[in-house]
């Protein structure tokens, strides 16, 4: 039936077409105007959408922090372990239930200042799960100290004067270690993020995607990016996508004219922690 | 020949652009700006109303009702859910 001469209005409604995969009770979330997290939930929830996995495959592990809210808001089996340990938590999972499609979605103070072990360590065994890291540049939620992922001279609440630190530089950590897949990108860059996400469910082994999102209230506000705008003029003018980019120089610095290097830089068959753990159990009679 | 004609696309008659309906959810927005900003076609401004928060939600612009492409660029960014955009046929509104 044709519409012609209707005006066309903004429709105001109470439900999103997503609202069946997040806690739509607990909306509005608890992150600040502009945080970046709630688009790193949405890209999740696209991916899953979009996946051939069904849902009640999907598990969620988070840490503590921000974005280790995440796990609370998901529609989906969410667990919310103690700091710094979800990677371990979901190892474990994995191991015991591979029907599952485990994904751990936590902040970059959890997962490689306070975790760093975990995550080494997961990678060098290529267990098959997916870590989706949120790097802020900052341990946010207890009130924007630097850490690992701080950038070196950046101001925080413990490096008023900057930090005097280097970065990791996470993708090529990962690659070092092996990780059959890696990637980087922001939460402007939403449907590359989806994509890359789908990508980490088909991987068997480790799949990291560092996601730069912004935190306007925390980091932001030591480092002249007060606003959201601030970060989206940020990747805007310093973002460049190159999937073969050489590592060694994906460090980043947030210094102007100093790229932030996106892509999905790595993406390759490993045998995974699984295919030795089977040779293991043949050995040793356990298999029939 | 005119570069005009070299440029006309053979399938112009047939080519449709569509045509975005915008749809909001005002309690969950924050007014961080972000659909507003990001819009190719700049649909969007601030309602004049504010939410029970404080927030004001993003509406459709004087003069832009039909603007929107359906590109779902403000969707896909939203940190709220707080909007969406569903894609109808163009031809059947003008
Ligand atoms: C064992 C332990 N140590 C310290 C804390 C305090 N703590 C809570 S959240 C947090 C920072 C988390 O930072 P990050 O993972 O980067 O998350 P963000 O808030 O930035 O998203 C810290 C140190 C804690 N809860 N438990
Ligand atoms: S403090 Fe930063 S990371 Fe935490 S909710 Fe606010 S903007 Fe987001
Ligand atoms: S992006 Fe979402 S939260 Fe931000 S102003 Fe637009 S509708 Fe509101
Ligand atoms: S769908 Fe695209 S064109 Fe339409 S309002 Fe959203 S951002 Fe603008
Ligand atoms: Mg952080």
């Amino acid at each position: 039936m044709s519409q012609k001469g209707l005006v066309i209005k903004e429709k105001i409604v109470s439900e999103s077409p997503r609202d069946h995969l997040i806690r739509k009770e607990r909306f509005p979330h608890i992150w600040c105007p502009g945080c970046g997290l709630g688009t790193v939930l949405k890209c999740y929830v696209e991916a899953i959408a979009a996946s051939s996995i069904p849902e009640d495959k999907h598990v969620v592990i988070s840490g503590i922090g921000c974005t280790g809210r995440i796990a609370g808001y998901v529609r989906l089996d969410s667990y919310h372990v103690t700091h710094g340990r979800p990677i371990a938590f979901a190892e474990g999972m994995k191991i015991v239930r591979p029907d599952l499609e485990v994904t751990v979605i936590s902040g970059d103070g959890d997962l490689v200042t306070i975790g760093g072990n975990h995550f080494i360590h997961a990678i060098r065994r290529n267990v098959d799960i997916n870590v989706f890291l949120v790097n802020n540049f900052i341990y946010g939620m207890t009130g924007n100290q630097m850490g690992s992922t701080t950038p070196l001279g950046a101001k925080s609440s413990t490096s008023p004067y900057g930090c005097p630190e280097p970065p990791f530089n996470l993708p090529l950590l990962a690659a070092a270690l092996g990780a059959p897949f890696v990637a980087r990108w922001t939460t402007l860059h939403t449907r590359q993020l989806a994509e890359a996400m789908k990508k980490a469910f088909q991987v068997k082994g480790f799949a990291l995607i560092e996601i730069i999102s912004p935190c306007p209230v925390g980091f932001g506000s030591y480092n002249e990016l007060r606003e959201g705008k601030d970060y989206i003029k940020l990747f805007l003018e310093n973002c460049i996508v190159d999937h073969s980019a050489d590592l060694n120089k994906a460090a980043i610095s947030l210094r102007p004219g100093e790229p932030i290097i996106l892509g999905n830089f790595i993406q390759r068959e490993m045998p995974s922690y699984h295919d030795f753990e089977l040779e293991v159990f043949k050995k040793a009679g356990w298999l029939k | 020949m005119s570069l005009k004609i070299i440029r006309e696309p053979i399938n112009k008659y047939i080519q449709k652009i569509p045509l975005g309906l915008i749809h909001v959810i005002p309690e969950r927005c924050k007014e961080c700006g972000y659909c507003i900003d990001l819009c190719p076609k700049d649909v969007l401004t601030v309602s004049e109303e504010r939410n029970i928060k404080g927030y004001r939600w993003p509406k459709i612009a004087d003069g832009k009702a039909s603007e929107c492409i359906a590109c779902r660029m403000c969707e896909w960014i939203c940190p709220e859910f707080a909007i969406f955009v569903v894609e109808a046929d163009r031809r059947e509104y003008e």
